[in-house]
């Protein structure tokens, strides 16, 4: 639906001749929402200044519309474009509306007063945005996340085509993430606005993007929809995550495995055995876990975190040949934890299993009882 | 609120407009010879050469015109470079700007008196201007290095005292003939207008004064900092250089006539914020224009009539009133920082 309304070509962006990323090619369309992710120090922010052209490309071009962003005039940029950073500024005295209004700029005229149109283009984006109860407040006396909401309201009143945030969910809570990047995406809908940001949190950046741009290196790596980037070991080796392992389904990443000979072995499956596995990691204790269906919910956790696994096919009863494994496992270690509560049919053999290591277990246990 | 707001300003804007005029009469009446309202209007109608009317007209009309139109050079002077540093407690005084002037104006008077030629008022300004620009180009290098407001500040203050010292130096060493007016001069004071200076003054201030109301709009966008005013289309360049050149120039045409005028640029605009409920240019420009007038003739009124006959020096005074002003606007400035 509808045309590229940013392009970006053979893009390549810095400070002065010293280029920051190379070989970008970005296409927007009213309405999508794109993501641009990277570790730290990979130019994501100074791709954003280059494209609401605050910083003039190196090299290539970018389209905004039909013209070259080169070729536009400062105005006619300011009303097609609308920037959101993270950075406090201290800005005195100040109520949230003299910032919202603050967005009419480029519209008014030489002394940059306001009319009854613009005046009611502030109220509705502070509406839109959900504020409108914070008009009068002094914009230093409110908190984070409504002072990023404030910031998105100024740009939403600028009435542009591109919206370009910078991190626009850091420093928020979890609900305030969530809303205000929901809050992105309707506008993005229902005002068919392009969105470019940069999010370091790579399980909003799944959920909230229909694309997503990946830049290390001095490169522009990869950019397709969230499910092409979150696939395989691909932001693994984008940030080289060496301390823990990513899993790609959650878009989140668990702590580093703890190495050595399994001391415990856990019996888990349906995402019970989850916590259960999280707590030995951070007890520093190796485990071994089984018997687990290859498309368990918990699974890719298990795997990342067991010194261990035991698994089964998907969709399979338990096997002897795994059963055999398991046992044998099982012996070595000093402790066994079964997570699971109730027993089905396709688990019936980590159910055999437990029974066997309590029979085991109450035998060479007997005597220090009588003692 | 929006209705409220308006109230509020315009209630503001009379009273101010009304407390300038009052204490224009006052600064005109009053003094060593007291003459009363019906004097001061009989001898500035009537042309006759009666003692009245020399003192009136030639001595305290051209010092209450200099002390009101100068007074609000320095606090729009003070304005423009808060909201170029981003910093309330700039001004042209603390920045060592108006130390600069004077350095530059004292350089450039005993020169000229030695040969005895005296300098015009324009050339007063653009001397006052020359040093303004100096001082100013030392703070910007030393801007780019400190990111803290205090340093900055420190930074200021450590040229003023340079300049000044230069200034003091070079005092010494002039011809006593000269030193009674510099020593006057160097302190600040109003006292040393004559008539021929207010056009000058007049057209100068009027004009800078004019043209930095023009830039309330894209300063406006600046307050809410660099990045946020050139999406909003406002070309940065362009706009620091006015700010720079504008407040120089205001700062330059008080100091060429009235020596350095400590705190007022600091002190009116925070009291105008204060007032008004607003940072915003469009207002706190013409608000600390008339502002910074009332304070100032206000002051100079204090200074010549406390211990009359004796006259003190302008600074004396705005510094026992200004500089607390400048502390209380660095303690809100903080208490505001810690509450977000």
């Amino acid at each position: 639906m509808g045309n590229t309304v940013l392009k970006a070509e053979s893009l390549a962006v810095g400070y002065g001749k010293k280029i920051v990323v190379d070989g970008l090619e970005i296409e927007v369309r009213p309405g999508e929402v794109l993501t641009i992710i990277g570790p730290n120090g990979a130019g994501k922010t100074t791709i954003l200044k280059s494209i609401s052209a605050q910083l003039p490309a190196i090299s290539g071009s970018i389209t905004v519309g039909s013209s070259d962003l080169a070729d536009m005039s400062l105005r006619d940029i300011s009303k097609t474009m609308a920037v959101c950073f993270t950075g406090r500024t201290d800005l005195e005295r100040m109520t949230c509306e003299d910032v919202v209004s603050s967005g009419r700029y480029p519209y008014t005229g030489r002394l940059g007063l306001l009319s009854e149109e613009d005046k009611r283009i502030v109220r509705q984006a502070m509406e839109l945005t959900g504020i409108s109860a914070l008009c009068d407040t002094d914009v230093n006396c409110i908190s984070d996340g409504q002072r990023q909401t404030v910031m998105l309201a100024r740009a939403v009143a600028q009435q542009p085509r591109v919206l370009i945030l910078d991190e626009p969910s850091s420093f928020l809570d979890i609900n305030n993430k969530l809303r205000l990047l929901s809050l992105l995406r309707e506008l993005a809908k229902s005002r068919s606005i392009a969105v470019v940001q940069t999010l370091h949190e790579l399980d909003l950046a799944q959920r909230f993007s229909d694309k997503i741009l990946c830049v290390k290196d001095n490169k522009a790596q990869r950019i397709g929809a969230p499910e092409e980037i979150f696939c395989g070991d691909y932001i693994s080796r984008l940030y080289g995550i060496s301390y823990g392992t990513f899993l790609p389904g959650f878009g989140v990443a668990e702590a580093q495995k703890p190495e050595g000979q399994p001391q415990v072995f856990v019996i888990g499956g349906g995402g019970s055995g989850i916590s259960t596995y999280r707590r030995l990691q951070r007890q520093g204790i190796p485990f071994a876990a089984g018997v687990l269906h290859e498309n368990d919910v918990e699974y890719p956790v298990a795997k990342s975190l067991a010194a261990v696994l035991i698994t089964e096919k998907a969709f399979e009863p338990i096997s002897e040949e795994s059963m055999a494994r398991a046992r044998e496992i099982m012996k070595k270690c000093s402790e066994v934890i079964c997570c699971i509560e109730v027993f089905g049919s396709m688990n019936k053999g980590n159910r055999k299993l437990l029974e066997e290591y309590n029979i085991s277990h109450l035998e060479q246990k007997k005597e220090p009882e009588i003692l | 609120m929006q209705k409220n707001r308006a109230i509020r300003w315009t209630v503001c804007f009379a009273a101010l407009i009304i407390l300038s005029a009052v204490f224009f009469l006052l600064e005109i009446a009053g003094g060593t010879t007291d003459i009363s309202f019906s004097d001061v209007l009989r001898a500035l109608t009537d042309g006759s050469d009666t003692a009245a009317h020399t003192i009136v007209a030639e001595i305290r009309l051209p010092r209450a015109i200099a002390a009101a139109l100068l007074g609000g050079a320095l606090s729009v002077s003070g304005f423009l470079l808060q909201t170029f540093f981003a910093n309330p407690i700039a001004g042209p005084y603390v920045l060592g700007i108006s130390s600069g002037a004077k350095l530059t104006v004292a350089l450039a008077m005993m020169i000229t008196m030695q040969h005895n030629i005296l300098l015009s008022s324009a050339e007063m300004i653009g001397s006052a201007f020359f040093g303004s620009l100096l001082s100013m180009a030392a703070i910007l290098l030393l801007s780019g290095k400190v990111k803290n407001m205090s340093q900055l500040i420190i930074a200021g203050v450590m040229i003023g005292y340079i300049c000044s010292s230069v200034t003091e130096l070079a005092v010494t060493f002039a011809d006593d003939a000269n030193i009674v007016n510099l020593h006057n001069w160097s302190m600040g004071s109003f006292s040393g207008i004559s008539m021929d200076n207010i056009p000058v003054i007049t057209v100068t201030v009027l004009l800078a004064a004019s043209a930095s109301f023009f830039l309330s709009k894209p300063m406006g966008a600046f307050q809410l900092g660099e990045s946020y005013a050139q999406n909003l289309g406002v070309d940065i360049r362009r706009l620091k250089l006015a700010m720079i050149l504008i407040s120089s120039v205001l700062s330059a045409c008080v100091t060429a006539f009235a020596g350095p005028v400590s705190f007022v640029g600091v002190a009116v605009p925070h009291l105008i914020k204060n007032l008004f409920g607003t940072a915003r240019p469009l207002i706190v420009i013409p608000a600390s224009f008339i502002g910074g007038a009332v304070f100032c003739l206000a002051c100079d009124l204090v200074a010549r009539t406390l211990f009359a006959p004796v006259e003190l020096s302008i600074s004396t005074i705005t510094a026992v009133f200004g500089a607390p002003v400048v502390v209380a606007a660095m303690l809100s400035r903080r208490t505001q920082k810690r509450g977000a």
